[in-house]
């Protein structure tokens, strides 16, 4: 997030896309909603009347994977009624023309067309948006999910950028990530191309600065692979030792048949778990790991804040935190590792060699965490980025991009677009949440959530099984007939094994970033007679 | 800047402000039952009374505004008789059985046992030590017979999987109906205000469990122990644990959270108040969502497949295993033929040791973890 979630509640105008906030990061969603109810006014943007749409003064009920339409043609509407910010735009920004150039191809009318809504909606939020300023654009994985994931985000941004709304408070492109740490994952280097601190593993100076840090030589300065690579090369042999960390990979990535098949061709795994899980089956070792309130450690949330993590009781029989586990390893190549507390690695490694953490020490987050970039002792930490328009790289940079269907369509055989995402009752594959007393009781199995129209049409009644069908497997699932789901849509979840989504998606990526298009697929329902 | 006094103290306030809010800036103490921080005071329960000179009526100081030249005598006779009046009705409108229960059992009388044998009444109260209503009755020397509770025939509400709701303990101080609608807007307990009339058969704040969303927020503002949670229920005493203060494990909002532990066990969950980013809110899963760490099926030992069966290893078999594999395959094709996956869930130390490991002994980049997803 450019930006922080103490601005909610102050904020004007927010425009959320693609973001089931009140399931997904309910606490977040609740500062919106205190925002709206003292009078700011909330653009929604998603196929879903999801909760969030009760509050909303527009939401534009889009088809599945037509965002960069309907945004190009908002945009489109600021610039052709002259309503953007063009200080911001042409001063601050490069690559104006080739915006103008590209939205230009998507008047209202051919927006309403791909994406299915009005074109008076369309106008209406355009003008809405630029006449209150700022606004503060949040998104989730309903942007990301996609095989154009990578354009969508650039859309938004775009968006923000000719609207003036980057670099001040309460504005900004506020991404909300998934899980708790997948921002600090990313600022660890747990990352194919950087090093901690986002430093470039093909930058020499970086490598440099790395290798006398770490006392070794010949750090490689290829970029490794993504995990949709790793797991391609599992079935040639590429890859013949995979260490999975943490992840249910079995369970939360698309096409679990395939994934099935490249687990079980690997030579050579190694899970370093809580529990057994679905992935641990195709596991040689399994190592039993120290759990999140067993580790005194730090994680960093969406706003970029390190928060403190601490202790409550002891990991249970020879279980252990992770990062032991790795600097045992290491002992056994030769490598003997100064660090053993999670204070140490912060303080003595992660905090000196990551300059944007270099003023965060455990003795500064005994109470609140503190936001990077923080460079120094005495920094107070940064709630909002590119202050006053200064972005990294000098100026901001408008990247247009056009509107591509996602890989697979609904057609005759396959009529219903499947979008999957998260419920408020569990986390990812209930490997926690699902082992938690009350959280199974409210929700205790997978569901499909379907329009009252298409319920009317199939003749399917509430509660009723059914059995949902792609290309590459089918589930039985209970149906929810909900008026949150437009007709030919169906939304799932990957919580159960049984009945889960990912039986169901595909495995087409965003030829960028590699994200599967969990968001979009095409499938059948049919009754279990 | 105005200037009023409280208890004979001179105080400079901003116009605006409470009486409340000026003596809470001071270290001045009042108490309170229905005033929840953040929202717009209800006046409901009156206990903050305070006198102000020149005026005959006692004025409850959450809602009335500071004003230049106020005489405000926070703990007059009074104010003390007013509370105390205040307090013994609260306690006698339910089944406050907290002060008896300190008797022995032996010489408790039949309205005692019939509390007793009320649904989730057989021990101490959940709220029991850490209850604003006992505190007040403590300190303002309160002593209601147990004949004397109305404890019967109030509703009770434990038909769902998390929440008790308990009306024979509740005070109707409305702060449930406040988080849930003006902090998590949730919008599940429908207020009474102004509208007293419409309920005759007296009011409860009941919830609405199809916009209910379990997530605790009424169960935090409750100042008694009328909404509590089954996992902690006779669990402890709120004096018999710790307080630790950590971040939630689950989404990205990362809200700080406060672990009530007893023996190294985490029973319950709370907002840390005012901590950032979550100013005390808490969504179903990071209140309730702690309890897998004690689960019989955690791993506790090391495995090693052998004819397709995981058997048990101890720490220096299995490191040595990987390390011996590892190793192998390193001399035979590169280090580019290991890949490993960091985990987005788990500490930052933990993830930079693994990217650390992959990069400086194995030597390759084949390092990711799900951070598009
Ligand atoms: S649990 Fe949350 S949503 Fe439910 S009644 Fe309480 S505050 Fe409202
Ligand atoms: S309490 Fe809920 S909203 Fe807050 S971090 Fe945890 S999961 Fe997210």
């Amino acid at each position: 997030m450019t930006n922080s979630f103490s601005e909610f509640a102050k904020a004007k105008l927010f425009l959320v896309i693609g973001s089931n906030m009140t399931e997904a990061h309910p606490v977040a969603a609740t500062f919106l909603k205190n925002a709206v109810q003292n009078g700011a006014r909330l653009i929604v943007v998603d196929p879903r009347k999801h909760r969030l749409t009760d509050f909303a003064d527009i939401h534009l009920q889009l088809k599945v994977g037509c965002d960069i339409a309907l945004l190009n043609g908002i945009m489109h509407v600021l610039i052709k009624e002259d309503l953007y910010d063009k200080d911001f735009a042409l001063n601050k920004c490069t690559g104006f023309e080739a915006l103008e150039k590209t939205v230009a191809e998507y008047p209202p009318q051919r927006a309403a067309e791909i994406s299915g809504v009005d074109e008076d909606t369309i106008i209406r939020t355009a003008r809405l948006l630029a006449s209150i300023k700022p606004a503060m654009a949040c998104y989730t994985l309903g942007i990301t999910e996609h095989t154009c994931g990578k354009n969508n985000v650039m859309t938004v941004a775009n968006l923000q950028m000719l609207l003036g709304n980057l670099g001040m408070e309460l504005g900004g492109v506020n991404p909300l990530r998934g899980q708790n740490n997948v921002q600090g994952a990313c600022d660890m280097g747990a990352l194919p191309n950087v090093f901690p601190g986002y430093q470039r593993v093909d930058d020499p100076a970086a490598r440099k600065k790395f290798e006398s840090a770490w006392q070794v030589t010949d750090l490689p300065d290829k970029p490794g692979l993504m995990i949709p690579e790793m797991m391609h090369g599992l079935t040639n042999g590429k890859v013949r030792g995979f260490y999975i960390f943490g992840e249910n990979l079995a369970n939360t990535e698309p096409d679990m048949n395939k994934v099935a098949e490249e687990l079980s061709s690997a030579e050579f795994i190694v899970c370093q778990d809580l529990f057994l899980t679905e992935t641990t089956r195709f596991a040689h070792v399994v190592l039993p790991a120290a759990a999140w309130s067993e580790n005194n450690g730090t994680f960093t949330n969406s706003e970029r804040r390190v928060s403190r993590v601490r202790t409550a009781s002891p990991p249970p029989g020879q279980a252990k935190p992770n990062w032991w586990i790795f600097k045992e390893i290491a002992k056994r190549f030769g490598h003997d590792w100064p660090s053993s507390s999670g204070k140490e690695l912060w303080d003595n490694e992660i905090s000196i060699l990551a300059p944007a953490l270099g003023g965060i020490k455990y003795g500064r987050i005994e109470q609140d965490g503190l936001q990077w970039p923080c460079p120094t002792p005495d920094h107070p930490g940064t709630a909002f980025l590119h202050k006053d328009g200064n972005f990294t790289h000098g100026k901001g940079v408008f990247m247009p991009a056009d509107w591509t269907p996602p890989a697979e369509v609904p057609d005759a055989q396959y009529p219903f677009v499947l979008s999957t995402g998260r419920r408020l009752y569990h986390y990812h594959t209930r490997t926690q949440t699902g082992r938690c007393d009350g959280l199974n009781d409210l929700l205790g199995e997978e569901r499909a959530d379907i329009s009252q129209t298409d319920a009317a049409q199939l003749g399917i009644t509430q509660g009723e099984r059914i059995r949902v069908k792609s290309r590459r497997g089918e589930v039985c699932v209970t149906t929810h007939v909900t008026p949150e789901v437009p007709p030919g849509m169906v939304w799932m979840a990957f919580h159960f094994t049984e009945g889960n989504a990912n039986w169901l998606t595909h495995a087409a990526l965003d030829p960028f970033t590699l994200t599967a298009e969990y968001k979009a697929c095409a499938v059948q329902l049919e009754k279990i007679t | 800047m105005p200037i009023l006094s409280i208890n004979h103290n001179s105080l400079e306030f901003q116009p605006g402000m409470t009486i409340l809010e000026v003596a809470r800036k001071n270290n001045i103490h009042i108490p309170t039952l229905c005033h929840l921080a953040g929202c717009t005071p209800t006046g409901q329960c009156r206990i903050c009374v305070v006198e102000v000179g020149g005026t005959d009526e006692l004025l409850p100081a959450c809602e009335t505004p500071a004003g230049e030249g106020m005489k405000i005598m926070t703990h007059s006779p009074g104010v003390h008789e007013a509370r105390k009046t205040i307090i013994e009705m609260l306690v006698a409108s339910g089944a406050h059985n907290c002060l008896v229960m300190q008797s022995p059992a032996d010489s408790w009388n039949s309205d005692q046992k019939g509390i007793m044998e009320q649904p989730w009444h057989g021990g101490l109260c959940p709220a029991y030590g850490d209850c604003r209503l006992q505190d007040l009755a403590v300190e303002y020397d309160v002593h209601v017979k147990e004949d004397h509770l109305a404890w019967e025939g109030h509703p009770l509400d434990d038909a769902t999987p998390i929440i008790v709701r308990d009306f024979s303990r509740c005070i109707l101080c409305g702060r449930c109906v406040q988080a849930c609608n003006d902090v998590q807007v949730n919008l599940a307990i429908t207020p009474p205000w102004g509208r007293r009339a419409d309920h005759p058969e007296g009011w409860y704040p009941a919830a609405d469990y199809e916009a209910c969303t379990h997530c605790g927020e009424c169960v935090q503002a409750c100042p008694v122990g009328a909404l509590f949670d089954r996992k902690s229920f006779g669990k402890a005493l709120a004096n018999e644990m710790d307080h630790i203060r950590t971040t939630c494990p689950y989404c990205g909002v990362g809200c700080q959270l406060l672990l009530h532990v007893k023996d190294g066990k985490i029973l319950k969950v709370t907002g840390v108040e005012d901590g950032s980013p979550n100013k005390g809110r808490l969504c179903v899963k990071g209140r309730f969502g702690f309890d897998f760490i004690y689960s019989e099926e955690r791993l506790t030992s090391p495995l090693i497949k052998e004819n397709g069966e995981f058997r048990k290893a101890s720490w220096d078999e299995a490191l040595d295993l990987v390390a011996q594999k590892f190793t192998t395959i390193i001399q035979e094709s590169g280090p580019d033929a290991l890949a490993g996956v960091s985990c987005a869930r788990s500490i930052n130390e933990d993830s930079y040791q693994m990217q650390k490991l992959f990069r400086a002994v194995f030597k390759t980049n084949n390092i990711d973890h799900c951070a598009r997803t």
